[in-house]
């Protein structure tokens, strides 16, 4: 119970950190900046680059155009509408990956072929991904189900997601020692026994680090997909509709801006709980 | 449960990429109780520059041409002549040197019709700054939107006398209008319904009030004589030399086009009304504002709107083909090639339009007074 409580204001106290290092800035920093042989390297502290933290937490308060919802429930919507493309994209992602982390273990020669190029997708520019996904939609279909945006935007989340997936559970895979490997043979053990009882049990301590790469590389896939394609209804879309307002309503901008990163931390969150649960339930069985 | 089935459904599509191609190539006009399906793809998020489309899918202008029309929003990274030129959308709507570059790279798309007569993009400086020609550009820092947005601002310094590259600091320039109020750059680049309104929505520090057109100075290509053709419909163009159906389809999508085009001249504030109520999150005064300032684009057409001046686009076609960025780049490199344009369909849609009583010029058409308020709200 302490230990919570003391993660509770730990949590607390960084956001206070962040609220008093960004006011502290404003304070002391120059409207202008700082300039080094023509190349800013201190950011402006004026109202218009920075706001005022109150006028931001203000500012999710009141209505997004004259009448309509508050800020805070706009974004909020985005972001769930943002979390339904980054569940399905991490739940694609992290089975690819799985299975591609699987057949690289078992067949050396897939490995050497296939690892170069699963390096190689993650150095494709996503500006260029992502009009190609989107012009999928009006191809594809699943079924009889007709192909949604937000779908391409999952499948772009799912193209960033399976990385680290697939070199930590590689990793992973790998990782017992020959000796273990040798005591399963002994067992007249085949590959899938070896998999299931060595192997995964042995490559938890990869994965859990992996999802978490892949949880955040999934939002940040979802948002820039979003911005890209420009798909309407995620948080990425009111990122760049609410940049667009920054000459006269700097706070705005500020308020989606959050709201992405707080969707990253939701998405860190509950994979940190699937890892509690499964570590719990692993203590119990063992 | 249900994340998961779909989750695997989407896993398969992915393995089997390609093999999930739907039964009907759904872009193509396919008919659907007696009603024949159109997909149009827009250059940027719902907003009144797109109005009249709006409109006529909303007072059922399309409906009455037996189109169901579907409007495809753009994106930083749709390009709408290569989502047409790809089949994805049936029309498109894009700047003529843009849509002049992609034919170039081999996208096969035809200008059916020229909405816009006029040009919409500004160069803007505070009037203390004295930037009142191209000329007086020399020695300043100047912003620009690249991408192909720049070309008409470096003909018209061209024209002037100046060389781009040496005579000016050429700055890029953000989505807003910050770099200019601010003054890191003496003249930024606006479009007449955008940047320009979002500019007088600020408020001015010097005064507590909102910034007045007195404010600025404009430099409008227009005037200059520098302008190129902006908001322009294009078409599939081998599917406009042998399908009858499409070239049937092109006049009817017109016909509505332009029908909601001259309601939204008439009815300004009940076509921002709907543009707002498509999920724009522009505020309804900055939308007022585009909206007048688009209909000056538009109106009056005194050959009928829509209708593509030859002289206009011959203008346009010269500037792109002899007009360097500061790469040394022009838009096109050669003179364009096939059908690049046709006021065929388009003077069949004037022609029914004006058999019904619709006004296709405009020429009594008078702007309103739009007022900002701050924020554009």
């Amino acid at each position: 119970m302490r230990r919570r409580l003391r993660l509770v204001f730990g949590a607390v106290a960084a956001l206070l950190l962040g609220a008093a290092l960004w006011e502290g800035y404003k304070a002391v920093g120059s409207d202008d900046g700082a300039s080094l042989f023509g190349v800013r390297v201190l950011p402006r502290a004026d109202d218009s680059a920075m706001p005022h933290v109150l006028d931001i937490l203000r500012r999710f308060g009141e209505p997004e155009l004259a009448g309509g919802d508050p800020i805070w429930l706009v974004v909020l919507d985005a972001c769930l509408f943002t979390l339904r493309s980054v569940a399905v994209g991490f739940g694609v992602g992290a089975v690819i990956g799985l299975v591609l982390a699987v057949v690289m273990q078992r067949f050396r020669v897939v490995e050497r072929g296939l690892l170069p190029y699963v390096i190689l997708s993650q150095t494709v520019p996503l500006i260029a991904l992502a009009p190609v996904i989107a012009g999928w939609g009006g191809k594809l279909s699943l079924g009889s189900y007709p192909w949604q945006p937000w779908m391409s935007v999952a499948t772009i989340a799912a193209y960033l997601a399976f990385f680290p997936i697939a070199v930590g559970m590689l990793r992973g895979l790998h990782s017992p020692a020959a000796i273990a490997e040798e005591l399963m043979h002994s067992y007249a053990a085949g590959w899938w026994r070896t998999l299931v009882k060595l192997r995964l049990p042995a490559s938890t301590p990869y994965l859990f680090p992996a999802l978490r790469l892949a949880g955040a590389a999934a939002v940040v896939g979802a948002v820039v997909g979003e911005i890209s394609t420009g798909t309407r209804g995620g948080v990425g879309r009111l990122v760049i509709e609410y940049s667009r307002e920054a000459t006269g309503d700097p706070a705005k901008v500020y308020t989606a801006m959050i709201g992405a990163a707080l969707l990253g931390l939701a998405v860190a969150a509950l994979v940190g709980a699937a890892e509690f649960l499964l570590n719990r339930r692993r203590r119990v069985l063992v | 449960m249900r994340k998961t089935l779909i989750g695997g459904a989407l896993a398969g599509a992915l393995v089997l990429a390609g093999c999930g191609t739907a039964d009907d190539s759904s872009s193509d006009s396919s008919s659907s109780g007696g009603t024949t399906a159109v997909k149009l793809q827009l250059q940027w998020f719902v907003q009144a520059q797109f109005a009249g489309y709006i409109a006529a899918v909303d007072k059922g202008f399309y409906k009455e041409q037996g189109l169901d029309v579907q409007i495809l929003e753009g994106g930083v990274d749709i390009v709408p002549q290569t989502v047409l030129a790809q089949g994805q959308a049936d029309f498109a709507v894009s700047w003529v040197p843009k849509a002049l570059a992609s034919r170039e790279q081999g996208a096969e798309i035809t200008e059916i019709a020229q909405i816009f007569q006029r040009s919409g993009t500004y160069q803007v400086s505070f009037k203390d700054s004295n930037i009142t020609s191209p000329a007086d550009l020399r020695g300043k820092k100047v912003g620009n939107w690249g991408f192909g947005n720049e070309f008409e601002l470096f003909a018209g310094m061209t024209k002037a006398g100046l060389d781009p590259g040496k005579d000016v600091t050429l700055v890029q320039q953000q989505f807003d209008m910050q770099a200019l109020l601010r003054r890191d750059i003496d003249a930024a680049q606006a479009m007449s319904y955008n940047e320009y309104a979002q500019l007088l929505e600020a408020k001015n520090p010097a005064t507590g009030q909102l910034y007045q057109p007195a404010d600025f100075t404009v430099i409008d290509w227009n005037t200059v004589g520098t302008a190129m053709l902006q908001d322009a419909v294009w078409a599939n163009s081998s599917k406009l030399e042998s399908d009858t159906a499409y070239q049937e389809t092109a006049v009817k999508f017109l016909t509505g086009s332009l029908k909601g085009w001259a309601y939204c001249r008439d009815n300004a504030a009940e076509c921002r009304d709907m543009v707002v109520k498509k999920g724009s999150k522009l505020g309804a005064s900055h939308q007022l504002w585009q909206m007048n300032e688009v209909n000056k684009l538009v109106w009056p057409s005194p050959n009928g709107v829509g209708l593509l001046d030859e002289t206009a686009w011959k203008a346009t076609v010269d500037l792109a083909l002899t007009t360097k960025n500061q790469d040394g780049q022009t838009v096109i490199t050669k003179q364009p090639t096939g059908t690049a344009y046709t006021n065929e369909y388009v003077q069949k849609a004037i022609d029914a339009l004006k058999a019904s009583g619709t006004d296709v010029t405009g020429a009594s058409f008078k702007p309103e007074t739009v007022t900002l308020n701050e924020g554009g709200a």
